[in-house]
């Protein structure tokens, strides 16, 4: 599954790594300030890919030699 | 005519006689391959069993078959335990199966232990080429049999952790002959369509024989090659396939699988919140260090005095000022002095003073007539005196 939209992991590293930045206290207020505001922006985004996430259970059949995908129903 | 005949009965009874006397017949083992297999709906088997040139038929009752720890099936290579004796009824012998195991086990653990071997000299299980499974996959890619608890648990336990979750399901035979191919081309199909973030090969615990697709170097080859990550979950927690060696990761059950699949999505949310916390505390924390420091800033002198700083100043040009005053005043007064001690020295020389003491200047078109040959008689010269000139003439 490739995709260009960002992955929830890099998005999850890159929070961490905003998180511990401000939480050393080394960055100007002004620079403070703008990473927490790109965290929790971050942390919205990463909240609304969970939430977004599609749902599906599917099953996969083959037709005519190509692939079907299909609501798949428990027996 | 007066035969001496007896009924097809008797004969029969004869027969089951002569069979049940026979000790080799009462306990006996036979190896053979099975044919004709029937499940019958009331629990007892029904099958053949075979060799290249002959065939026997076989009962195996409900009592004894439900101790069976294999699934038998045609093709099965299977040693039986058990009696022969006669039908009467239908006029046949038949093994009474008591017990049955498979046979072939043994290469069958020849042949894990090679392949093994092989691949693991190969690298094949080596860490270094584990790939990492995806933290949040968006895609499940389960590949295991359509029917059966597998694939329920799989999604039930998925399910459960985030209902959110999409999974795919590829069906593949997960024992018997070709299975091995099938789930390989499985595995490939996954990675050249992508049809998923991290895939799942599953099945449930069996025997060995069953579970050998799993053993299949073609299948071991399809998990190594794959882009996608592996999760195997063959067997129970005990079982090792060399499906396992090979995996990116392997799962001791199918549920387990899945959890390693997907992540709990309240865990998840519950990080997310915690990091917009400490987002929040640090924030707080730096804004009121910046609130202590802009407090202590203004109550230092600077700011409290603010005039004192530009007085200082003040003072500081003002002597500079004066300095340069001074500096100056010395300098004009050098050179006043130097100025009169100049002019008096050249009024001594101006001829002025010398004419007031009663010489005159006699001058000749302008010239100053120094020499008596610089004039000639008939002349007229400009004779200066200190208040004036007059012109006279030479006789």
């Amino acid at each position: 599954m490739k995709e260009e939209k960002k992955e929830f992991e890099t998005e999850m590293n890159k929070l961490e790594n905003i998180v511990t930045e401000l939480e050393k206290g080394e960055l100007s207020l002004d620079e403070s300030v703008k990473k927490f505001e790109e965290g929790i922006n971050i942390s919205k985004e990463c909240n609304k890919m969970l939430e977004t996430a599609e749902k599906k259970i599917s099953i996969l059949l083959e037709n005519d030699g190509e692939l079907q995908e299909d609501n798949f129903i428990s027996e | 005519m007066d035969y001496n005949a007896v009924t097809v009965t008797d004969l029969n009874k004869y027969l089951k006689e002569k069979f049940d006397n026979d000790e080799a017949l009462i306990n006996i083992m036979v190896k053979g391959e099975i044919s004709n297999f029937k499940n019958h709906y009331t629990g007892h088997l029904y099958f053949t069993l075979k060799d290249e040139n002959s065939i026997i038929k076989c009962v195996m009752f409900k009592n004894y078959a439900e101790r069976l720890k294999f699934v038998p099936k045609d093709g099965t290579q299977v040693i039986v335990f058990g009696s022969v004796t006669v039908f009467e009824k239908g006029g046949n012998y038949q093994i009474y199966v008591k017990a049955m195991k498979e046979d072939g086990i043994g290469d069958l653990y020849t042949k894990y232990e090679e392949l093994k071997e092989k691949l693991e000299k190969k690298g094949m299980f080596d860490a270094a080429h584990k790939k990492k499974i995806p933290m949040m996959p968006k895609v499940i890619g389960v590949l295991t049999s359509q029917t059966g608890s597998v694939i329920r648990d799989i999604i039930n336990v998925s399910t459960r952790r985030n209902p959110n979750v999409y999974i795919r399901l590829l069906p593949v035979p997960v024992q018997g002959d070709g299975a091995c191919n099938k789930i390989a081309d499985a595995i490939k199909i996954m990675n050249e369509k992508k049809l998923a973030d991290v895939i799942i090969v599953a099945r449930g615990g069996g025997s060995l024989e069953d579970l050998w697709p799993f053993n299949e170097e073609v299948v071991a080859h399809a998990i190594y090659e794959s882009e996608i990550p592996v999760i195997s979950a063959v067997g129970h927690e005990t079982d090792f396939t060399i499906a396992d060696f090979v995996a990116d990761l392997r799962a001791p059950t199918p549920s387990a699988a899945a959890e390693l699949a997907v992540p709990d999505i309240n865990d998840l949310e519950y990080k997310i919140s915690t990091y917009q916390q400490r987002l929040k505390t640090s924030l707080k924390k730096k804004v009121e260090l910046a609130r202590l420091r802009y407090e202590k800033a203004i109550s230092s002198r600077p700011f409290k005095e603010p005039t004192r700083s530009i007085n200082d100043n003040y003072l500081k040009v003002d002597t500079y000022i004066k300095r340069l005053e001074n500096k100056i005043k010395l300098i004009y007064k050098e050179k006043e002095a130097n100025y009169s001690k100049i002019v008096s020295r050249l009024d001594a020389l101006s001829p002025l003073k010398t004419l007031a003491r009663g010489y005159c200047l006699a001058e000749n078109n302008g010239k100053i007539i120094k020499k008596s040959k610089d004039i000639k008689s008939g002349d007229v010269l400009d004779l200066r005196f200190q208040d004036g000139s007059k012109k006279a003439k030479i006789v």
